[in-house]
């Protein structure tokens, strides 16, 4: 006698006949008949035809029968919503019903059915049921909040639903607690902003007793719920964690990283001198390594997870690199996350060992992995450098074999080895050359004829080399073409001699047969540079190459702080914040590590200096002054923001002036951003395409390119500032560490007329980013944007965009310092940055700032004496003809010139652009390099920056 | 939290579906039927798979794959930790969990499921617990319950749920009061061609069976305590007398669980109790490779070697091997290309060997791979990290109970490369 007689089916229908069996005068029959239609479910056949007859045995004192119409019930009552009202007087009787595990029941069942005439009853029995006597009749209805929220969250505010909710957590029953946590938590997903789970030492102390006695289910949403609470101090961190290590011996995964996560953030506040901070680390590793010994599909997601720790912490993990070995029957997913651990944690230790590993995988049969073993061999030779060697003749070895993936791929990681150590393994250069024939993957041949192109002066036939990779030149892809054109340019360079008629191909054939027009733009790149100035070629092509980095792959810091605060999560399986992928998660609270308290270290990470100035605010929630700031702006920055958004968000940016001191403290030092555009000579070389392999990408070679372009017209002079005034070169605002990878480098400048904010948005994040939108604060002179932020298309990574964004005067002033001080808010898809910039003032000089001369005098004279200020110009060479002409271009307007003793004195006015007139007399003496300037304005406070730029003007 | 659950058979028809919040349609599997095909075996198919609007989240148990369905963020262990116990729950019901037994007790089924879970969030996931709240099908319970008419959901509210000790209900009564502890332990372990360790690492459990009337308070200590520097606890224990004293204390749930679980790390010097002596050959040019394969005691203690299977999987390029074994039986299958060898027991004075030849595809070149060999092993009466238990007592309740402790160790994932 089994179920499976439920799926026998008769000719004459089974709906009918089951319909029949429903409506029967026995009991038994009844039942039966149920279970057939919940068997039938169980399998996704609809049944809901058979609505009215089931919901008729509902009014039963049998349990069974009871259970399994609710179960029927909480189906499809959503698709016969008038008829499941008919059950509602069972569910309100049943609320009442003596034994707990009814009154239980239908609570339970009631907030399943998702029908809004249903939850109108619910409220009576739910209120009731929250404060019943039985604790299993509270733990339940606790989750029924959060199930009532899912389907109207205004109802279950408006009955103060919440409040109870919050009082449960108070509950005498662990059970209770851990069920209220467990909904509240899920219903501040959904509402963010809300401040339901407000925490304070009381109730942590609250969660931290229930978790010692409630289930491991409970404990979970528990420890999840104290991984958002920010301690006040070391002291309480400390004693939170000490309460919270039992849980790492806990027999369920999850409890154990849960706490492991719980540990990991509240570490960071915790000195590193402290006893105890030896003692927890010491204790982080044992159940790590327990999670490696457990199911396949656990093991995956405690390694993702473990990835993190090891860059965050890799201490914790160091001697216990051989968990990690990998064993031939472990799933794929888990194989290469192994891999990746494994070269980590790779130091000159256990790199023996570790390449030992390596060897043996890369004779594995698994294609993917034995590739990405052989890849694994060459990030070992970068990271350790001793070892560099070893993994070179392994490397050897492994070509040895002749198994063609392996072969490529090996060639691939040799080439990035030849980049870190330059000219020290030249040697194996004749072995890579025999296997030129077998090579058929495009990264592979790429990087071959990259080898071939820098050591053509090492390789006899290099020549002929490439001359056979020329014959399929279009059959190629990109990224070999544009390989095989470098590699050739700089043989040529190397061998002009035997290797002109080679050269004048590549060329042709890169610029008049093909379509790729990044190939055509290099192409013509060189070509103009070998007929202009082969020197300049010489110095640009064969330019010393940057070193690649030590470890690739790195999570960047700033998103790796913030994925240690969601270990155990979806996140930390992706490496994504949670904004990124999940669902409805709009105003998704950032999380971000807490910072250090009472260490010398807090003075290192400008991040978290800023803290204290606001903590007294909002000392639970928000750790940074960026968060905070975030939270405020998230909502008003929408993407494109169309029109001047000044004017709307006046309240807004009223919340950044309040911190407005605080950003300072954001802003990166400005005067590291100088390293400006020397750039572009690596980035055309042939090696730049290797430093940035996506380069070959279509779209990403455009900019870099782009910009060298620009590089070359400047040295020759090509393209002056002749209508506008003098242009700084641009420096960077917002340096990447700050802005999750995001860099902003600017400049301003004034052209007929008007002005504009020159910006290069480079991406150095590991993800796309898109939807950026732009938003100054009120300042001095009413600078706001003329027009939204317009970037085309997503920045992919390591893609840098050029944008111009017209500024106009017309926003809101407020008088800033320093004056010319621009606090700038960005957004993108990932976050929202502040920076703030000091603008030149010369931008401002309007056009028609020219003064009549008796204007001028008598404006001279009507000014007070006392608003005069006087400066020095030092090191300037220019005579007064020069001096004027050159002012002219910025709009500072001579008037009148006259000669003193031997002295030129030149007469200036210039305007501003909210209509202040400033008023100059230049002295110049012919012998002395130094230049008197006086200036009168009525609003002296501009002086010191009308100073600043004529010096700026005059010595550039 | 968790939304849904489908559970899917190894060719790929969904059998059952329980959806705890709105429906969500069975199309959602679709992507992993993607993922599947994907993956070369079934082992290898991811345990998270993103959907536009979904995760699924799975494990491969018994030929059939538990789907659980999420929507919004959840920490993927606690899914995957909680479809774990949803297997262990089936097999705890019906002795074995498969498809057949699944759909012949749907209605069970679905009724644990109901139980297990609360909009997502877990209710009742211990056994012990479950039994009260939906009982079990026996063959006597059908025929009873079809004569009188009774039902098999309990209709009391299960005392242990809400206690201090969840795990254990109360009343519970035995002529014969008994408890018997197993320690368990496995050796993970690979050896590199040489016969030298590479990395060794025990993986110990003590499952205990208790039978015990009333609120029995046992004691478990250990003569070397200090072996277990990294354990996992039944939730019975109390943690605190642990980290004080090194003494297992604790109210034993009912039947049958597993108190502790621990692991004795690489760093520790793990005795290898085997060796493989082996001379796996291929030569170029030639269709035939010789293979030899000889199995021997090392570190036993004393203790015979029991239950010795060989496995390895050979280079696809092995057409046929023809073998003879000194003792015991073997197969060679030239479709997965799975060599299987029972060796038994195996007898220091004289060493099981499996000799012969291998053919090969005439004309291929030799296979790149070398075959890697599974060990499997008991050694009765040892547990090889030398754990011993000292004594067990019991307070609380008058009686004398039977006491007893085995010792087992078996190979876990033993790996032997050529």
């Amino acid at each position: 006698m089994t179920d499976s007689k439920y799926f026998t089916t008769t000719k004459k229908g089974e709906i009918f006949e089951l319909k029949a069996e429903l409506n029967s005068d026995k009991k038994e029959k009844k039942k039966e008949a149920v279970k057939k239609v919940i068997a039938s479910m169980t399998v996704g056949k609809d049944v809901s035809a058979l609505f009215p007859d089931v919901v008729n045995c509902m009014q039963t004192d049998n349990l069974e029968l009871k259970k399994l119409v609710y179960l029927y019930l909480m189906n499809y009552a959503k698709s016969q919503p008038d008829m499941a009202i008919m059950a509602v007087n069972t569910f309100v009787k049943d609320c009442e019903d003596p034994n707990p595990l009814i009154r239980a029941l239908a609570v339970r069942t009631m907030g399943c059915i998702r029908v809004d005439k249903i939850t109108e009853y619910l409220c009576e029995p739910l209120r009731k049921c929250l404060k019943d006597e039985d604790p299993y009749v509270r733990k339940t209805a606790a989750v029924c909040v959060a199930k009532l929220h899912d389907i109207n969250a205004q109802l279950v505010e408006d009955q103060g639903f919440l409040d109870t909710l919050k009082d449960l957590i108070s509950d005498s029953n662990p059970m209770v607690v851990a069920n209220a946590v467990a909904a509240l938590s899920e219903i501040a997903e959904s509402h963010p902003s809300s401040n339901l789970l407000d925490l304070n030492p009381q109730s942590i102390n609250k969660l931290l007793t229930a978790l010692n006695e409630c289930t491991e289910w409970g404990q979970i949403f528990i420890l999840d719920c104290l991984a958002n609470y920010m301690p006040k101090d070391d002291r309480e961190a400390q004693s939170i964690c000490e309460r919270v290590t039992p849980r790492l011996s806990h027999a369920n995964s999850a409890v154990v990283l849960s706490a492991v996560k719980v540990l990991m953030k509240f570490m960071e506040m915790l000195s590193k001198d402290l006893d105890y901070y030896g003692t927890l680390l010491k204790k982080l590793a044992p159940p790590l390594v327990t999670l490696l010994s457990a199911e396949p599909e656990l093991q995956y997601v405690a390694l993702r997870n473990i990835n993190l720790i090891v860059q965050k912490r890799p201490e914790i993990l160091k001697h216990e690199m051989k968990v990690f070995f990998v064993k031939y029957n472990d799933p794929i997913y888990v194989k290469l996350e192994k891999l990746d651990i494994m070269i980590r944690l790779a130091s000159q230790a256990n790199i023996a060992q570790v390449l030992a590993e390596l060897k043996e995988y890369a004779t594995e049969v698994d294609v993917d992995f034995v590739r990405k073993a052989v890849r694994a061999i060459g990030r070992c030779a970068i990271k350790v450098e001793q070892s560099a060697e070893r993994c070179v003749s392994t490397l050897l070895d492994l070509i040895q074999t002749k198994v063609n993936y392996v072969v490529q791929e090996a060639i691939v990681v040799i080439k990035d080895i030849f980049r870190k150590y330059p000219n020290k393994y030249e040697s194996v250069i004749a072995t890579l050359c025999e296997n030129l024939d077998s090579l058929d993957e495009p990264e592979a041949r790429a990087a071959m004829i990259w080898i071939v192109g820098e050591y053509a002066e090492r390789i006899d036939n290099a020549d002929e080399l490439l001359e056979s990779f020329l014959e399929g030149f279009h059959d190629e892809s990109t990224q070999v073409q544009l390989q095989l054109l470098t590699a050739i340019v700089k043989l040529f360079l190397k061998k002009p001699t035997e290797t002109q008629e080679l050269v004048q191909q590549v060329l042709s054939l890169a610029t008049q047969d093909s379509d790729n027009p990044d190939l055509r733009d290099r192409g013509y790149i060189y070509w103009r540079l070998l007929s202009t100035d082969p020197v300049a070629a010489k110095e640009v092509v064969l330019a010393e190459k940057p070193l690649i980095s030590e470890e690739t792959d790195l999570i960047e810091p700033t998103l790796l702080d913030e994925l240690i605060c969601y270990i155990g999560t979806l996140a930390s399986v992706y490496h994504k914040p949670p904004s990124a992928f999940v669902e409805g998660s709009r105003g998704v609270v950032h999380k971000s590590l807490p910072p250090r308290t009472g260490s010398s270290e807090s003075a290192e990470s400008p991040d978290t200096a800023p803290s204290g100035v606001q903590a007294p605010e909002q000392p639970a929630v928000i750790p940074t002054q960026g968060d905070l700031l975030g939270d405020l702006l998230n909502l008003d920055l929408g993407p494109p923001v169309s029109g001047p958004p000044m004017a709307t968000s006046s309240v807004q940016m009223g919340a950044v002036d309040l911190l407005g001191g605080g950003l300072d403290s954001l802003m990166g030092d400005e005067s590291e951003g100088l390293r400006s555009d020397v750039g572009g000579s690596p980035a055309m070389g042939g090696g730049g395409g290797f430093a940035a392999p996506s380069a070959a990408a279509p779209a990403t070679l455009g900019a870099p390119l782009s910009s060298g372009l620009g590089d070359l017209f400047d040295l020759t002079g090509g393209v002056g500032t002749l209508s506008g005034s003098y242009v700084a070169p641009k420096t960077v605002w917002l340096p990447a560490m700050k802005a999750k990878g995001l860099e902003i480098s600017g400049t301003f400048s004034r052209q007929v007329g008007s002005i504009s904010m020159d910006l290069v948005l480079t991406n150095k994040a590991l993800q796309v980013m898109s939807d950026f939108a732009i938003q100054f604060n009120r300042n001095s002179f009413g600078l706001a944007p003329a027009a939204p932020l317009q970037v085309h298309a997503p920045l992919a990574p390591n893609q840098s965009v050029e944008i111009s964004l017209p500024l106009n005067t017309v926003g809101s002033v407020m008088k800033m310092d320093p004056l010319n001080n621009l606090q700038v808010a960005v957004k993108n898809n990932i976050d929202v940055f502040y920076f703030s910039t000091l603008y030149p003032l010369h931008i401002l000089f309007v056009e028609d700032g020219k003064m009549e001369r008796q204007m001028f005098l008598a404006t001279w004279k009507d000014i007070p004496n006392e608003n005069e200020a006087q400066f020095q110009i030092k090191d300037c060479s220019l005579n007064a003809d020069a001096v004027s002409s050159k002012l002219q271009g910025s709009n500072i307007f001579t008037i009148a010139k006259r000669n003193v003793e031997g002295q030129d004195m030149l007469y200036q006015s210039l305007k501003l652009t909210n209509g202040i007139w400033v008023l100059a007399e230049l002295r110049i003496q012919p012998s002395n390099p130094s230049f008197t300037l006086s200036l009168k304005c009525r609003a002296p406070e501009v002086a010191p920056y009308v100073f600043q730029a004529y010096e700026t003007v005059l010595k550039n | 939290m968790i939304h849904s659950l489908f559970l899917i058979n190894a060719s790929g028809d969904i059998f059952l579906e329980k959806h705890w919040k709105s429906v969500v349609s069975r199309s959602v599997c679709d992507y992993f039927f993607e993922a599947q095909e994907r993956a070369s075996e079934a082992e290898n198919v991811p345990p998270v798979i993103p959907t536009p609007h979904h995760y699924l989240l799975s494990v491969y148990r018994h030929k059939i794959f538990f789907v659980a369905v999420i929507q919004s963020e959840v920490p993927p262990l606690f899914v995957i930790e909680f479809l774990h116990r949803v297997v262990d729950t089936f097999q705890d019901y019906f002795g074995v969990c498969s498809e057949v037994m699944i759909k012949d007790n749907v209605v069970v089924v679905y009724e644990v499921l109901e139980e297990m879970l609360d909009n997502g969030f877990p209710l009742a996931t211990e056994s012990n617990i479950l039994k009260e709240l939906i009982k079990p099908p026996t063959i006597l319970r059908t025929v009873v319950n079809t004569i009188t008419g009774s039902t098999n959901v309990g209709d009391q509210l299960p005392t242990g749920q809400l206690s201090v000790v969840p795990w254990r209900r109360t009343g519970v009564k035995y002529t014969n009061n008994e408890a018997y502890f197993d320690v368990i332990e496995e050796i993970d372990a690979i050896i590199d061609k040489s016969g030298s360790t590479i990395t060794a690492e025990i993986q110990g459990v003590i499952d205990a069976c208790v039978k015990l009337t009333g609120m029995p308070d046992l004691t478990l200590s250990f003569m070397n305590p200090r072996l277990l520097d990294d354990v996992s606890f039944h939730p019975c224990v109390r943690f605190k007398r642990w980290e004080s004293e090194r003494i297992l204390s604790f109210i034993p749930p009912d039947g049958n669980f597993r108190l502790l679980s621990y692991h004795v790390s690489a760093q520790n010097l793990v005795a290898i109790p085997v060796y493989v002596k082996h001379n796996i050959s291929f030569r170029d040019g030639s269709s035939l490779g010789r293979f030899e394969i000889t199995v021997g005691p090392k570190q036993t203690m004393g203790k015979t070697i029991e239950g010795v299977m060989v496995a390895s999987q050979m280079p696809k390029g092995v057409l046929n091997m023809s073998l003879t074994p000194s003792q015991g039986t073997h197969i060679f299958d030239p479709v997965t290309k799975l060599l299987s060898w029972d060796v038994g027991k195996i007898n220091p004075q004289k060493l099981p060997s499996l000799k012969g030849t291998m053919s090969l595809q005439a004309g291929a070149s030799k296979p790149d791979e070398n075959p890697t060999i599974n060990l499997q092993f008991k050694i009765q009466q040892l547990a090889i990290s030398g754990l011993k238990v000292n004594r067990l007592d019991m307070y609380g309740e008058k009686y004398k109970p039977f006491k007893g402790i085995k010792y087992m160790t078996k190979a876990g994932k033993f790996q032997v490369r050529t």
